[in-house]
This record gives structure tokens, sequence and C-alpha cells, in this order.
């Protein structure tokens, strides 16, 4: 190793720069990436996990709520589990910023000359790549099971789009959860408990129309709701104008509320 | 001479406990500052603060002239950190690890491959380099770390208890490390609550407990401040053990310790006239020694002696509470 000096007459930067920053989260993407593809157990999950949901609703429940009929049932859940498995996939965002805390390598970013929300950037950023992955996975076992996008593939794919641009919100909700919890276990809990009620008191399995009036009332303004009739009709016919404009309304509502707070407990966790 | 790291009147509370009551270090540049003190005494905030991870509630650090608080970028790129927390990312290879990070210091993707090379080569990883992080041994582990804090070739480094856990032979081979890279002109401030560990890589030692420090010097100099050197006499038969004491007393003028466990007689000797002395009269009253030395104070003895207490041997798990 050449010898160490003094860095005399070199010129330090006072702050990162916006190009540089920008460079340091597309590095730290290719790390996520590169864990992905490592951590075979998370990959396994993350596929096995809509597959297991397509397969117990539409066969569980799937004859008794469209009475009988399991493909006609398929056709109105596909669009809901879509939502239901990536809305469940942004928990693993938490989930791996605050292994990155308990583990340390956190810190080793915060001593590093970098710009402070390229760690933030990079890891949800990379966990869009998880994103995709559920959405391909769910939609293509779907097929296998019979599902049929009766719109058009542009229509489907705007589907998919709005879905994961929903998911870009909701995923900072779950690393306010990870900055926020002492254990990744801690994570897990907060994360399924407020996740559970939000992705079941909605349209996103069953019409709403047989529930209480009070959870009607819910269920209706619940961006599930919206964010699957939005899908339901971009890929099986339907309104999605409404449905399509709420629910970005939503995630920028959320993207709005829960970034700063974010990015606050981030720069606080010292 | 120039600085490396300074810090005056350096104060960090956490709610109603006081880490660090006002701490005053100097290190110059391209020697060791050992900072030795038992858990929880403020080693782990110190360095925290040092490396822009913490910020003082009062006082100021500087690392080559630069503030830690106000140009915390700039400290950034003068330093190396490898803790007990500041960590490698277990789900990556060595490699990547490495080459993440040359990455993130700016190198392009040549660069920081060739770099990441040169490093496992030189910390003896270069086998291991393709293997996830999370399979590797301790010592694999912490060598690890020391390069991932070395890729950018930082001036100054800050070792955290870089040999807590670890086996003796592992600790070993990281002293050597560390010995190599002070050989390369690296200021560096380690924190340790083992004693050989400093008196064997540091210029100078800072002995801190509840947050100040209480003591500084070479390491020779901190053993000279408690008594220079120490005269142990074990009798051969454990009843001269009295008589024994007795005559230390008076040939060196000092209340000697009487351990009766080991049968050892110690007091601290001021100079070693007195010895022969010491000798002749055990000869004239017929008393057989087994063992007769004279040795230079352990640095067990100076903290003992600084602190009231033990250096070694409380529980590693509290350290942790520290850096929260």
């Amino acid at each position: 190793m050449t010898a160490t000096t003094i860095p005399a007459g070199q010129i330090l930067a006072r702050r990162p720069g916006l190009l540089q920053g920008t460079r340091e989260a597309l590095t730290l993407t290719w790390r996520s990436l590169l864990k992905i593809r490592t951590n075979s157990e998370d990959l396994v999950g993350l596929s096995l996990q809509p597959i297991m949901f397509l397969l117990l609703f539409t066969y569980v429940f799937g004859g008794a709520i469209a009475h009988g009929s399991v493909h006609r049932y398929l056709q109105y859940v596909l669009p809901g589990i879509l939502v239901q498995t990536v809305v469940f996939a942004t928990l693993g965002t938490g989930l791996m910023l605050n292994q990155d805390i308990s583990a340390g390598v956190f810190d080793r970013f915060r001593s590093l000359p970098i710009a402070r929300s390229a760690p933030l950037a990079g890891a949800i950023l990379g966990d869009v790549s998880r994103y995709v992955i559920s959405v391909v996975v769910t939609l293509g076992f779907g097929i296998v099971l019979g599902f049929r996008v009766t719109t058009n593939p542009l229509a489907a794919v705007a589907g998919c789009a709005l879905v994961l641009a929903f998911a870009l919100a909701m995923c900072w909700v779950s690393a306010l959860i990870g900055l926020l919890a002492k254990t990744p276990q801690g994570v897990q809990i907060f994360g399924f408990t407020a996740m559970f009620p939000i992705v079941f008191a909605s349209g996103i399995l069953v019409p709403i129309q047989t529930m209480p009036g009070w959870l009607q009332a819910f269920a209706r303004w619940n961006p599930m709701t919206l964010l699957s009739q939005a899908c339901r009709g971009l890929m099986t016919g339907g309104p999605v104008a409404v449905p399509a404009g709420k629910s970005l309304l939503w995630a920028l509502a959320i993207l709005a509320v829960f970034a700063p707070l974010a990015v606050r407990a981030y720069r606080h966790r010292s | 001479m120039i600085t490396a790291i300074q810090t005056e009147g350096l104060v960090k509370r956490f709610g109603e406990t006081t880490a660090l009551a006002g701490i005053d270090l100097a290190v110059r540049q391209g020697s060791v500052l050992g900072l030795l003190g038992p858990n929880g005494a403020g080693k782990t905030t110190a360095v925290r603060i040092l490396a822009t991870l913490a910020t003082p509630d009062a006082g100021r650090a500087e690392v080559l002239g630069h503030d830690v608080v106000r140009e915390a970028h700039r400290v950034r790129q003068l330093i190396g950190l490898t803790g007990q927390y500041a960590s490698v990312d277990d789900g990556l290879t060595g490699l990547n690890n490495l080459v993440m990070i040359g990455r993130l210091l700016g190198l392009s993707r040549a660069e920081a491959r060739l770099r990441a090379g040169e490093l496992l080569e030189r910390f003896d990883l270069a086998e291991a380099g393709r293997r996830p992080a999370k399979t590797y041994s301790g010592g694999m582990r912490r060598r690890l770390d020391l390069a991932a804090s070395l890729v950018g070739r930082p001036p100054v480094l800050f070792l955290d208890e870089p040999t807590t856990g670890l086996d003796p032979r592992a600790r070993i081979e990281v002293w050597g490390m560390v010995r190599g890279l002070v050989a390369d002109g690296v200021t560096v401030l380690l924190t340790t609550q083992y004693l050989d560990e400093a008196d064997h890589l540091a210029d100078d030692i800072a002995v801190i407990d509840h947050g100040r420090i209480i003591a500084t010097g070479t390491p020779a100099e901190l053993k000279a401040k408690v008594g220079g050197q120490v005269l142990e006499v074990r009798p051969a038969e454990p009843a001269d053990l009295d008589r024994v004491a007795a005559a230390v007393a008076e040939v060196t003028g000092a209340a000697p310790a009487t351990d009766r466990a080991r049968d050892l007689v110690t007091a601290p000797a001021a100079d070693s006239s007195s010895l022969a002395a010491l000798v002749r009269q055990m000869d004239d009253s017929g008393i057989e020694l087994a063992e007769f030395a004279l040795r230079t104070t352990s640095l067990d003895e100076v903290f003992l002696a600084l602190t009231g207490r033990q250096g070694d041997g409380e529980p590693a798990e509290l350290a942790k509470e520290e850096s929260r």
C-alpha cells in the first residue's frame, strides 16, 4: 500500500454535490439488488407469498363468494391480491433499514463522506425491484390459474404501474417504522399490526356492500379499496378515472406526510 | 509537530447520564493514542463524536484542523472508522463490501475492484473474498472491518475496541496489522479495555473513567507514576511469611502487602540498592526464598491505582449500551 500522507493542498468538499449524491444512491441501490440476488430466502418468500394467497383465496373463498364460480372470483380478486402483495412487500424496506441500523452498517455509511440521504434513497430504489418481482409473480401465476386481462395489455401495464407508484409511497411508512423500531422483530410486529386492518378492511378481497355501515365508510375511503378498484378497471373493465385519481392523491398524501417523518427519524437516529 | 486529533472540553449527556464530562485530548500526527478505560467510561462516545456520528453538547473537536460538527463532511473525507458498531454488510461478499465503499468514495468501477483486491490481499482475505461476510470467523470479520475503513486511504483512523471478543491469535494478527498502518504514517486513536493492548500499540495512553481523563502519558510514564518498580518475595516456607514481611518493611521503608493465598510479599521499591541488604538479611536469618523478583508495574496495577477498580473482567455487553 502506498504511504498515507496528509492531503496537503487537497481541497476537501464542504458538502456532497447533487450529482455525487445521485451516484452514491445508485451504488447503494446496486447493493440492495446484490442482496436480493444472494438472499435466496427473501426471493423465495417474495414469490411464494402471492402464490399462496392466490391459491388460498381463489379455491377456499372463491366458490363461496362468487356462488360457485371460481373463475369469476379470480377475475375479481387478482387485482386485489396484486395490491395486497405489493403493500406487504413494502415491509421489507423497513426491515432492511432496521437490520442495517442494528448491524452497524448504517453507522459505517454515516462515517463516510457521502450524501446523508443516499442510504435511504438507495434502500428504497433497490426495493422497487422487489415490488416488480411481486407484481410479475402475482400476475403470472394468476394467468396460469386462468386470470385473463379483458381490456388491453397497455391498460394492464398501467394498472401495475399504478400499484408500484402506490408502493413507492407506502414504503416510506415502512421506512419510518424501520427507523423507529428497536429490533427487526419489532418492525414485523408493528408493520403487520398496522397493515392487516388496512389491507383487509377494504374491497381488496370482497365487495364492501356486505360490511356493516361504519366499516363500509372506512372501506370506501381506504386507499386499498380505491387502488384495487382502479386496477380492476384497468385489467378487467369498470370505472378507472375516479378511483385511480383518488389512489394517486392518497399516494401523494402518504408521501407528503411520511417521507419527511422518515427523513427526520433517519437524521435523528444516532 | 502536527496535531491530528484535538478535543477541548468535550461534553456529552444522555438524559441524566453524563457520558463525557469534559475531555481534552491531543494526538500527534503519525502516533497512536490509546484511550483506555472500563466499559461505560465514555470511550465509545468520544470516538462517535470524533467520527461525526454524534454531536457534543459542549466543547469542540477537530480532526486535522477541521471541526467535527461544522465541517463534518470534510472530516469524513479524512477518517476511517472500525468499531463494534461500524460494521460491514453481512449479506455481501468481502469483495463487494470493499467495492461498494470504493464506489461510494468516488472510485471508478475498475479502481474500486483494484483497491478491494489489494486490501483483501493485505488483510489475508484474498481466498475468502467471494464468500458472504456472514460466513467469516470473528477474526476475519474484524480484518474485513479494518480493510473497509482503509479503502479511502484515510490519514486518521479510529479503532473502537478492535480486538474485543477475539481469540488471542486473532488479537495478535489485528495488532500486527495496526502496527503496519502506523508504519505507513496513519494517525490512530484506539480505544481498548485491555491494558496489554494499549501497552503494545500505543505511543501515548489516556486513561478515561466516568467520562473524565484521569491520567495521560506514555505507557512507561504511567507505570512510573504509580510507583515504578515492585519487589516480590516468596519464602519457601509459608510459615516465614511474617518474618519476610517485617524484613521487607525494614529494608524498603514501605508497608508491604502480604498475599497469604499466594504466600507472596510485595512492596514498592524506590531504589534497588537496598535489595542486596535484604538478600543478606534473609540469608543470615536462615529463611529460604522460593522467589525474589523486581519488576515494573503492570498497567493493570496502574489502572487499579488510578480508578480503585480492576481494569479487566467486566462484561462486554455494557459497551453496546453506551453506543446507543
